[in-house]
């Protein structure tokens, strides 16, 4: 690599984290109004503990966000495994109507969800954030695990099944391992789509009962201290905790494996 | 004893006819190769044997067993792919002992065998390397071993050189033709390769638009071809055009003489000679008079390869193509006028 190169990448990582060592760092420091110069202090962590409505919403979004990567993930890698491996009618119109979704606003799928899910009686809260976040994730799910399938060549199945696999044994000794790098990427994606879902969770909430961002967002407008930047600061280490995970977790499965 | 027997097989996809009528017989322990060109149908057919494909009419027998209805992970075959197939998970000696695993063979026996049949091969002690660490020619070897180490009823190989270059292939066809021998199992080959197909079997057929048109030794194969597709596709070949004229053929105004049965009087028939069977010489030089037939001709053109030279041409309005060895260093000018001549058996009588 060219040093200009070298140059360029840290200028991009400076970009890209700079913001967010900010934000952290805020979380310590004294000041309710950011002021420097910075006086270190661990208050807003203190006084986040006794925020239970802070804390709440803080786990509502954890667990949001893991019910969704793994619903849909399951449901996501079976829509792949019947558009890329089976053929039938309407496939390809079906494989072309996966794409839409991720173009479309959130704020029209929001709207859309809200409208329907009133109808239907599905109503507001948790359970209903779940189901718009699983149905936002899912087309990500397709997608990445599709794209997966097409790099697999179909012969490593046939060649399982000329030595005695049934297909049932054949994917699972041999497809589902080769793909659980592209189903723990899908898997990371519904997890960050989720986590970082603001208009559809607003749109969906009831008071109470939200997810973090809707919660940082209505305590910006009434007036708020780094309290908020505490809370971040640990929602982003797990959340880096768990995609780390995640990325060791994928390794033996071998995303090194496929040439 | 039958190794695969193949009846009445025929394959369509939507309209278009793939295979007709196949009916073949491979022999236990034979190395037959199925040669065609592309799109000839070989794949269709050794993946109808291996059960990968359902066949629309007929039966397929191994090891004297109907299979038709059986799936591929029931029938005991083998089977090697273009692309290896290897499973990138896995060390090479799982690769070669998954089959054993499927067969309940397992632990100490299974390494036995996984080791025994990776020194047929010749990669002893690579069993605990992953397939992405071998050359071409190494996973080659390795997907031969996983294919023969649970021995099949039938060994199918789909073109499984033609992905290697020239000098690894030749090497690989006399690895191939050695561990066929060493386990003498019924190996059915596919390939478009003539000169591999002549070099390797036992038997060699010919496929042309689904049909298998000629099957036998290569030897027969060469020299008997029994339809211009035959004679074309294996080798080089003169068609002399003609009609039957007192048990010999009229081309050019010459009579050719044949050894094969011919139709009667005024029936139009076709010749084959192959080049390399034809005696070129000065048309003032004295002939030997022991070849039956003699045609004069003109050369047109002379292809020069050193230890081989190619002539062309022309008697009339026909073209012909003759090889004769560069035995002494002067090639006939062109445009001098030669006699060619070779012997009657070498006029082969083939369908159109
Ligand atoms: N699954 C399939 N669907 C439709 N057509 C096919 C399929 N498999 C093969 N064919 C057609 O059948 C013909 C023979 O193919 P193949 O058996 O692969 O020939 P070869 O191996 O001799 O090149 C080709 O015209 C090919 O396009
Ligand atoms: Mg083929």
């Amino acid at each position: 690599m060219t040093s200009l190169a070298r140059i360029f990448l840290g200028l991009v990582l400076v970009f890209l984290y700079l913001p967010i060592v900010v934000m952290a760092a805020m979380g310590f420091n004294a000041s309710p109004l950011y002021a420097l110069p910075f006086d270190f202090s661990t208050h807003w962590y203190e006084e986040l503990a006794g925020n239970g409505r802070l804390i709440e919403a803080g786990w509502n979004s954890i667990w949001l966000a893991v019910l969704t990567a793994v619903i849909a993930t399951a449901l996501g890698t079976l829509a792949a495994l019947a558009l890329w491996r089976r053929t039938f009618r309407g496939r390809a119109i079906l494989r072309i109507l996966l794409l839409p979704p991720i173009a479309i606003p959130w704020l029209i799928t929001g709207t859309a969800m809200l409208v329907f899910f009133f109808w239907t009686g599905i109503g507001r809260g948790l359970h209903a954030m779940l189901i718009g976040h699983v149905a936002l994730a899912i087309p990500y799910v397709v997608l990445v695990v599709g794209t997966g399938l097409q790099t697999l060549r179909a012969d490593l199945e046939e060649a399982a099944m000329s030595l005695g696999s049934t297909p049932i044994h054949a994917f699972f000794r041999v497809t589902l391992p080769l793909l659980m790098p592209s189903i723990v990427g899908a898997a990371l994606f519904a997890f960050a789509v989720s986590l970082d879902q603001f208009v559809i969770s607003y749109f969906l909430s009831v008071p109470g009962m939200t997810t973090l961002p809707v919660e940082i967002y209505s305590a910006i407008r009434k007036g708020f201290t780094p309290e908020i930047n505490a809370i971040s600061t640990i929602l982003l280490v797990a959340s880096m905790i768990v995609i780390l995970g995640f990325a060791r977790f994928a390794r033996p499965g071998g995303i090194g494996e496929r040439s | 004893m039958s190794g695969v027997d193949v009846t009445g097989v025929a394959k369509s996809y939507g309209a278009t006819r793939v295979l007709t009528d196949i009916t073949q017989s491979f022999e236990s322990g034979t190395f037959t190769s199925l040669l065609g060109p592309s799109g000839s149908g070989k794949t269709t057919l050794l993946r109808i044997v291996a059960g990968f494909v359902a066949p629309d009419e007929g039966s397929v027998r191994i090891a004297g067993a109907d299979v038709t209805g059986v799936p591929v992970y029931a029938r005991n075959i083998g089977m090697v792919f273009q692309s290896y197939a290897l499973f990138p998970h896995m060390s090479v000696a799982a690769n070669v002992g998954f089959g054993l695993g499927r067969r309940g063979i397992r632990g100490k026996a299974a390494r036995a065998q996984v080791e025994e049949a990776l020194e047929m091969v010749r990669l002893p002690g690579f069993g605990a390397r992953h397939p992405k660490q071998l050359s071409g020619g190494q996973q080659q070897r390795v997907a031969l071993a996983r294919a023969i180490v649970i021995r099949p009823d039938v060994l199918l190989l789909d073109e499984p050189l033609s992905a290697l270059d020239r000098r690894l292939r030749q090497e690989m066809q006399v690895e191939l033709l050695r561990i066929q021998r060493e386990s003498g199992l019924t190996t059915i080959f596919v390939t478009h390769d003539q000169e591999e197909a002549l070099t390797l079997s036992d038997k060699v057929a010919i496929l042309d638009r689904g049909r298998i048109v000629q099957m036998g030794r290569p030897a027969e194969v060469y020299e008997r071809p029994r339809t211009k597709f035959a004679a074309e596709f294996l080798g080089d070949a003169n068609f002399l055009t003609g009609i039957v004229r007192a048990g010999r053929v009229e081309i050019a105004g010459a009579a050719i003489a044949t050894e094969d049965r011919l139709p009667p009087d005024g029936a139009t028939v076709t010749l084959a000679v192959r080049p390399e069977k034809i005696a070129i010489r000065p048309a003032d030089a004295a002939g030997s008079g022991a070849l039956e037939n003699s045609l004069p001709a003109t050369v047109a053109s002379v292809i020069y390869t050193g230890t081989a030279l190619t002539y062309m041409l022309r008697s009339g309005d026909l073209s012909l193509k003759v090889f004769a060895q560069n035995s002494d260093g002067s090639p006939l000018a062109e445009g001098s006028a030669v006699v060619l001549s070779w012997a009657a058996r070498h006029s082969v009588s083939v369908e159109g």
